[in-house]
């Protein structure tokens, strides 16, 4: 592994399909949603009856709009959609409609932090619409394995396929990028991105050369990946296998590859001279479509503030440091609930709010398997939490009991303080008095302690908290403990 | 023959709303006028006798009423098996949908539904509306009333030899090629196939789309002005459908034709025409300038190249509609009996059961241009060359108001005469083909019937969505000759 990274470039490119969250599809009224009864969301035209007709859903167009326009790449005054041959029970008309010649998009550029905070920048070459096909069902057990079923409910989903320039060179990268994509059509609110019930899906193509070369070797597409980690594990199969075969001088064969989540290999799907003639055409049901400015400008309007915007902005105003900023950015909502929750902070406690977010809540969410918008805690109620240790009336560690009991009934902290009686002991009084008695009790460790032994300090800090329930101001009651030992 | 059968639309609607006459009454005798003709012509696929006459007992209640929807209230019209009408058997003249339902009505049957008139049937055709004679519809030819051993042209061959025997006022045909106009001259009735855009095409079972378009087939001018003002339209469903308003047909139908510059192409006088055609269309030429149409003579000088390009972009396209045809979610299912994979199995078994020689050849060739490594050399270059026939028209009329030809090269030929030979078969859309290319709107008329008693086809093709202009000429023409009046003996 250590020699290969030094003898072969690793070239990848990708090519995304985002599902577009339409209510209905793009060519017809059909419901696009996600989670109906087998072929529950069909009608006439999804299902390719005969003489059935497409109608665009404009819908669909701006939400290509808004990715090229989010992108930078140069949206097309005309564009048309083609057909594209080949059979398929979950193909309805033996063709999906898509476009090939003249795309919406071209162009544009996506960029990305690496783990060492470097920014990539990948081209597009293009963005397309197209129709989704069906689903097929072949393990049910109601079939006894003599034949399949087709669920159309998915067929005339609008997606959107976004292609990378062969400029990606390492698994991770790859990995950053999709990640990327997804931040962004999610910020767009065009798209789930959710890999795992497939409304985001990458094909990718990867092909490895001698370091320095110029041309690119035989390119490998390996299809199936269903989350990130796949995406990232089929591409690092892939970079060794060839690596292999290039070491022993045996060609790389150009190939759709399918990648095996149960044993993390890639499997051959189809070889080049299988590969299909897909006979693409303009459709002629459907007129070219024009695009103009105004509609574009009306579009561009309504994008809201992008990630990297976003990020640069909570670098500048909030001053929390770049890994923050792009943990906290890389989901809107995220960023909104930070952002809802530092209202009304000072500077100085802003780092602190952003540690609780990328740490504890964060976990939280994970845990629950939950989306930020779910989250039990408010911005709000995070944010008293916050002020109620800055102001001293909790101490961090109380604060986490608090945290873990607004997680639980979603509770105000002021009243989980109250009734629980968690405020702090800050009166210097009344700590002066339980640390003396703290002492008295303990004779022995005093002496100990008055001989050197100034380790015991965190045995009486144990000793007094035991006694106030962790209620004890730790900062007051270090003081008062020194101050009484040193007696 | 009764002679209720003989009026026109508008001499039957007249009837219909003083009630002298009522829907049901002629309803029924239509419907006896198929049982004793269509056993030998053999234009109707399906009837829907019961549907029918419950139709038109609801249009004698509207009548009684004084509620009138349309001049097509009560009227007795017939489709062409290629629009998919609820509940009704839609076959296109194919195996492959012969048990085929359609769950929904086409967007023209709707309108005709709205209307008021009486569906009789379904009717015969070349299978999926590829052919000239209606002999390749899979569930056997029609016949011309004319004369019972000729073919009635094709592809609507039914909707034309039902129009000419009587069996129903008027149909609706669909012309891709020439598929309304051809098989209209070879059974002496009037054909129209609007322009490009005029009636929407949704739940017309496609064959090119990019050409494809429904029209009227009727016994006269008027008939066939009152039926394209009823289906005319944009319609939501389908996006190649014009937003132009339609006007009311009718209305200046009778203006006359003084002062209208009428074209001749000189290229459409071709070698091989009929004699007596030829003979026909120069007195045609004649009657327009005693009418006081202005005659020029014009050039159309890429016509040569509409029949290739439709042969390259007609397959083409068709060889991707009928895709769906796999035999998955409905239509005619083979399992296979072959050593392939059981679905690809499936697919040719179902496709190559279900499919008929022409309508093969045209997917093979089709599939054929599309093909990568082929794709430029014939469907691109197709695509350029249709844009010079299109601008031929363009520049003639600049000229001309009108084009004025015959619609086919011959009068309807002898069953089986030309089936084993298709690029014959296929020259006899020569004359009609221009116009679909160029997406224009064209008529057929009757120019009288030769001396071996078969009709006589008259052309006139006008500027996109000139429809009135042409209704204008043809009905003045239609006046002056009255060959319209003649009828078969059947």
């Amino acid at each position: 592994m250590e020699g290969k990274s030094l003898k072969y470039e690793t070239v990848i490119g990708l090519e995304v399909h985002a599902q577009l969250k339409t209510k209905s599809k793009i060519f017809c009224g059909s419901d696009a949603s996600f989670g109906a009864n087998p072929n529950e969301h069909t009608c006439t035209i999804d299902l390719g009856l005969p003489g059935v007709l497409p109608v665009l859903n404009k819908k669909v167009v701006e939400s290509s709009i808004k990715l090229g326009l989010a992108v930078g790449a140069k949206i097309s005054k005309i564009c048309r959609f083609a057909r594209k041959h080949y059979f398929y029970p979950d193909l309805p008309k033996g063709y999906q409609i898509s476009q090939y010649e003249s795309p919406i998009c071209e162009g544009g550029e996506v960029s990305f932090l690496t783990k060492s905070n470097k920014e990539i920048t990948i081209r597009l070459t293009r963005i397309h619409m197209e129709e989704d096909a069906g689903k097929l069902i072949h393990d049910d057990d109601s079939l006894k394995n003599i034949s399949s079923l087709v669920d159309f409910n998915r067929a005339g989903v609008p997606l959107l396929e976004i292609v990378s320039e062969p400029e990606l060179r390492s698994p991770e990268d790859a990995e950053l990028y999709a990640r990327k994509l997804r931040t962004l059509v999610r910020y767009l609110d065009i798209c789930d991105g959710n890999m795992q019930e497939g409304s985001l899906r990458c094909d990718a193509n990867i092909s490895l050369r001698k370091s320095g070369e110029k041309s690119f070797g035989s390119k490998v597409e390996i299809k199936n990946v269903n989350s990130f980690r796949s995406l990232r594990k089929s591409l690092e199969y892939e970079e060794i296998r060839q690596a292999e075969l290039l070491d022993e001088n045996q060609p790389v064969i150009q190939e759709t590859r399918l990648w095996d989540e149960s044993l993390d290999i890639t499997r051959n799907m189809r070889t080049k001279e299988y590969a299909h003639d897909y006979r693409y055409f303009p459709d002629p049901d459907l007129v070219p479509l024009e695009i103009d400015k105004e509609w574009i400008s009306q579009i561009e309007q309504t994008l809201p503030e992008l990630p990297d915007t976003k990020r640069e902005r909570f670098i500048n105003n909030y001053k929390l440091p770049l890994y923050d900023s792009e943990v906290l950015t890389s989901e809107n909502a995220l960023a909104n609930y930070f952002e809802e929750t530092v209202k009304h902070f000072e500077l100085k406690d802003i780092k602190l709010a952003s540690n609780w977010i990328m740490g504890d809540i964060l976990r939280l969410l994970n845990e629950q398997k939950i989306s930020i918008e779910e989250s039990p805690i408010t911005p709000a109620n995070l944010a008293e939490m916050i002020s109620l240790i800055t102001d001293g009336t909790i101490s961090g560690k109380i604060a986490k009991e608090v945290f873990t009991d607004m997680a639980k009934s979603g509770n105000n902290p002021q009243t989980i303080v109250q009734e629980k009686g968690l405020k702090q002991i800050s009166d210097l009084d009344s700590l002066e008095e339980i640390v003396t008695k703290v002492l008295n009790k303990n004779t022995e460790e005093v002496q100990d302690y008055k001989a050197g032994k100034h380790k015991l300090l965190g045995f009486f800090v144990g000793q007094v908290m035991k006694e106030t329930q962790g209620k004890a101001n730790p900062k007051s009651l270090q003081e008062i403990l020194k101050k009484q030992l040193s007696k | 023959m009764k002679e209720i059968l003989s009026f026109s639309i508008l001499e039957l609607s007249e009837k219909l709303k003083d009630r002298s006459l009522s829907s049901e009454e002629l309803t029924k005798t239509y419907f006896e006028r198929i049982k004793e003709t269509d056993e030998r012509v053999h234009a109707y696929l399906s009837i829907l006798q019961d549907d029918a006459i419950n139709t038109a007992k609801i249009a004698d209640k509207n009548f009684k009423k004084n509620y009138i929807s349309s001049p097509l209230q009560g009227i007795p019209i017939a489709v062409k098996d290629l629009l998919c009408m609820k509940g009704t058997k839609t076959t296109a003249g194919s195996k492959i949908l012969e048990n085929f339902i359609s769950p929904y009505d086409a967007t023209v049957i709707t309108k005709l539904k709205d209307a008021g008139s009486v569906i009789l049937g379904k009717l015969n055709m070349d299978e999926f509306a590829m052919g000239s004679s209606c002999e390749h519809s899979a569930f056997g030819p029609t016949h011309n009333p004319w004369n019972l051993e000729h073919v009635p042209g094709g592809s609507s061959g039914g909707s034309a030899a039902s129009v000419a025997a009587y069996s129903c006022v008027a149909s609706l045909g669909s012309d891709t090629g020439g598929s309304i106009r051809q098989p209209a001259a070879c059974c002496g009735v009037v054909g129209m196939k609007p322009t490009y855009g005029r009636v929407s095409r949704y739940g017309l079972i496609a064959f090119a789309s990019s050409l494809d378009q429904i029209g009227p087939l009727t016994r006269n001018v008027e008939d066939c002005a009152i039926i394209l003002s009823v289906i005319s339209g944009h319609d939501s469903k389908d996006s190649t459908s014009s937003k132009k308003q339609v006007p009311n047909y009718l209305e200046n139908i009778d203006r006359g034709i003084q002062g209208m510059k009428i074209g001749i192409p000189d290229e459409y006088f071709i070698d091989g025409m009929d004699p007596e055609i030829k003979k026909a269309t120069n007195n045609a030429i004649k009657t327009m300038e005693t009418l006081g149409a202005e005659i020029i003579n014009i050039s159309l000088p890429h016509t040569k190249y509409a029949l290739p390009i439709y042969y390259i972009i007609a397959p083409a396209e068709a060889s991707s509609n009928l895709s769906r045809y796999d035999g998955v979610r409905y239509g005619m299912r083979k399992e296979s009996e072959s050593e392939y994979g059981s679905l690809f199995g499936m697919y040719s078994s179902s496709r190559d059961t279900g499919f008929g020689k022409e309508v093969k050849r045209r997917i093979m060739l089709g599939t054929y241009a599309l093909s990568s490594g082929y794709y430029d050399a014939y469907y691109t270059k197709a695509l350029k060359t249709r844009t010079l026939v299109c601008e031929d028209f363009v520049n003639a009329f600049k000229k001309v108001d009108l084009i004025l030809s015959a619609t086919t090269p011959t009068p309807a030929f002898k069953l089986g005469e030309k089936l084993n030979d298709p690029l014959n078969m296929y020259l006899s859309d020569i004359l009609t083909i221009p116009c679909n290319i160029a997406g224009l709107p064209g008529i057929s008329i009757q120019n009288g019937i030769t001396s071996s008693g078969l009709p006589i086809g008259l052309q006139l093709i006008g500027k996109p969505f000139s429809e009135e202009e042409i209704l204008r000429g043809a009905y003045a023409f239609e006046k002056e000759t009255k060959f319209y009046l003649k009828s078969s003996s059947l």
